[in-house]
Order: C-alpha cells, then sequence, then structure tokens
C-alpha cells in the first residue's frame, strides 16, 4: 500500500468513526435530556439544576462517551488533515442525527426540514470534495 | 427565547472557535502515524503541553454545555442541523486563522449550507 493510499484510507476510517460516534453521542444525550422532562425555560438557575440532573443520568454518560471517542477521531484526523477538509466530510453526521431522531427518538421532521438537511449535505459533500490539504504544517 | 439564542450563538461560536484552537494545536504537534495505545497517550501528553489545546478545550466545554442546555428546550433533529451554521464561522476561522485556502467552490458549499439551515428553520414554523 502506497503512504497516500495510507493516508487516505486513515482518514476515512477516522471519519466513519466520527460519523458513527457523533450522532449516536447526540442522540443518547437527546434522550437523556428527554427523560428529565420538559423544560419551561432557559434561565441560569433552570439550566444548572437541568445540568445537575443530567449528569445523574446512564444514558448522558453514554453520550458522553459517544461524545469523547468522536472527539478523539477528530482530533487525531486534524494532525494531518485540514480543519476546513475534514469538518464537512464529517457533516454527513448531521444527516444521520436527524434520521435517528426521527426513528429513534420519533420527533417530527417536516419535509421543508428534510429538504435543509439534504441541501445541508449537499454543500458539504461539495466542499469536501475540495482539496484536502492547502497548508504545510508547522 | 434570547435565551436560546445566546444559546445557540455559544454552540457555534464557542464550538467552532475551540475546534480550531484544536487544529492549531494539532498541526503543531504534526502527523499521528502510531495508533498503539500508549503511543496515543503520547500524543495526548504532547497535546497537554501546547497552550491552544486547553483554549480549545475550554471552548469546546462552553459549546458543550450550551448543547446540554438547548437539548432540554429543543429537539435533536431542530438543534443538530442548526449547528450546521459553524461552517461559515469555520470556513472564515480556516482562512483567516489556520490560513488555509478556501476554494470557489468551498465557498458554494457553504452557501448551500446557509441555504439547508434556513429551510431547518423555516420548516419548524
Amino acid at each position: 500500500m502506497t503512504p497516500a493510499n495510507r493516508l487516505h484510507l486513515k482518514t476515512y476510517f477516522l471519519i466513519v468513526l466520527m460519523v458513527v460516534f457523533g450522532p449516536l453521542g447526540n442522540l443518547l444525550l437527546g434522550k437523556g435530556m428527554k427523560q428529565l422532562g420538559a423544560t419551561a425555560s432557559v434561565t441560569p438557575a433552570e439550566l444548572a439544576r437541568v445540568l445537575f440532573q443530567a449528569l445523574q443520568s446512564e444514558v448522558v454518560w453514554l453520550g458522553i462517551g459517544s461524545l469523547i471517542a468522536f472527539f478523539v477521531a477528530y482530533t487525531l484526523v486534524l494532525s494531518w488533515a485540514d480543519y476546513s477538509y475534514v469538518q464537512p466530510t464529517s457533516a454527513i453526521a448531521y444527516g444521520t442525527s436527524a434520521l435517528l431522531g426521527r426513528f429513534v427518538l420519533e420527533e417530527k421532521v417536516s419535509s421543508v426540514q428534510w429538504a435543509g438537511i439534504l441541501i445541508i449535505c449537499m454543500g458539504v459533500l461539495i466542499v469536501g470534495r475540495t482539496h484536502p490539504s492547502t497548508t504545510e504544517q508547522s | 427565547m434570547l435565551g436560546e439564542f445566546v444559546l445557540f450563538l455559544l454552540i457555534m461560536g464557542a464550538g467552532t472557535a475551540g475546534e480550531l484552537c484544536m487544529a492549531r494545536a494539532m498541526r503543531t504537534i504534526g502527523e499521528v502515524t502510531d495508533f498503539r495505545p500508549l503511543a496515543l497517550v503520547a500524543v495526548a501528553a504532547r497535546a497537554m503541553q501546547v497552550s491552544w489545546t486547553w483554549l480549545g478545550l475550554g471552548l469546546m466545554a462552553l459549546a458543550f454545555f450550551s448543547l446540554l442546555g438547548i437539548l432540554a428546550v429543543e429537539n435533536v433533529s431542530f438543534v443538530v442541523p442548526v449547528t450546521a451554521l459553524s461552517y461559515v464561522v469555520g470556513t472564515f476561522g480556516g482562512k483567516v486563522f489556520l490560513r488555509e485556502r478556501v476554494t470557489g467552490p468551498r465557498w458554494l458549499g457553504v452557501l448551500l449550507v446557509c441555504l439547508g439551515v434556513s429551510l431547518v428553520l423555516l420548516g419548524k414554523r
């Protein structure tokens, strides 16, 4: 395997990890927060109370674990690839988040929102097709 | 409503700034080629000696708790796509802060992201 192929392979592998663990973390956090019940306001005191309750939830901690896995993969891939390349290519995660929200959490997603999500994915795919590295590492 | 707006701003602004700082830190460290657990621990230890890492972690923690707060009042399928606005901030940040070359297609992609985010917002009303 050539060095270029190896570089691509490890880049794609880490991006797959990001696409899996990012949405999964968001899903678990969303599920954990919903289990706490509805919050009427976003005052600092209310937020502090909700955050304290959230940190006692196993589902929230699973979400945090998933997001840590996402973060490790994200950080590693940034050691060799452009930020403006990695960020868009990982955006497939936004679509999978909406799918998970719709089919696992049974949240309502309108057709206009689906269209928006599709356009977001198209946009980030175009960005992702540009040259992955435009700067020299320091 | 103002509280939600502030939380969205923190998710996008602090989150993207934190990621840019982490990108700067990892660029300082250089390409990671050894993925064995001990080697990864060594990379993490080196990263902890770079001040950009700590600034990045602080900003990302702020964005994370803002995300947790907004998830208490909004659906995840609405919150997550809206945070895609950070692509615009990220593109500017990559160009200015990391001196990356942003080409025409890359800007086109960013505009599409903006359009998509607007539709997600309109679809909620």
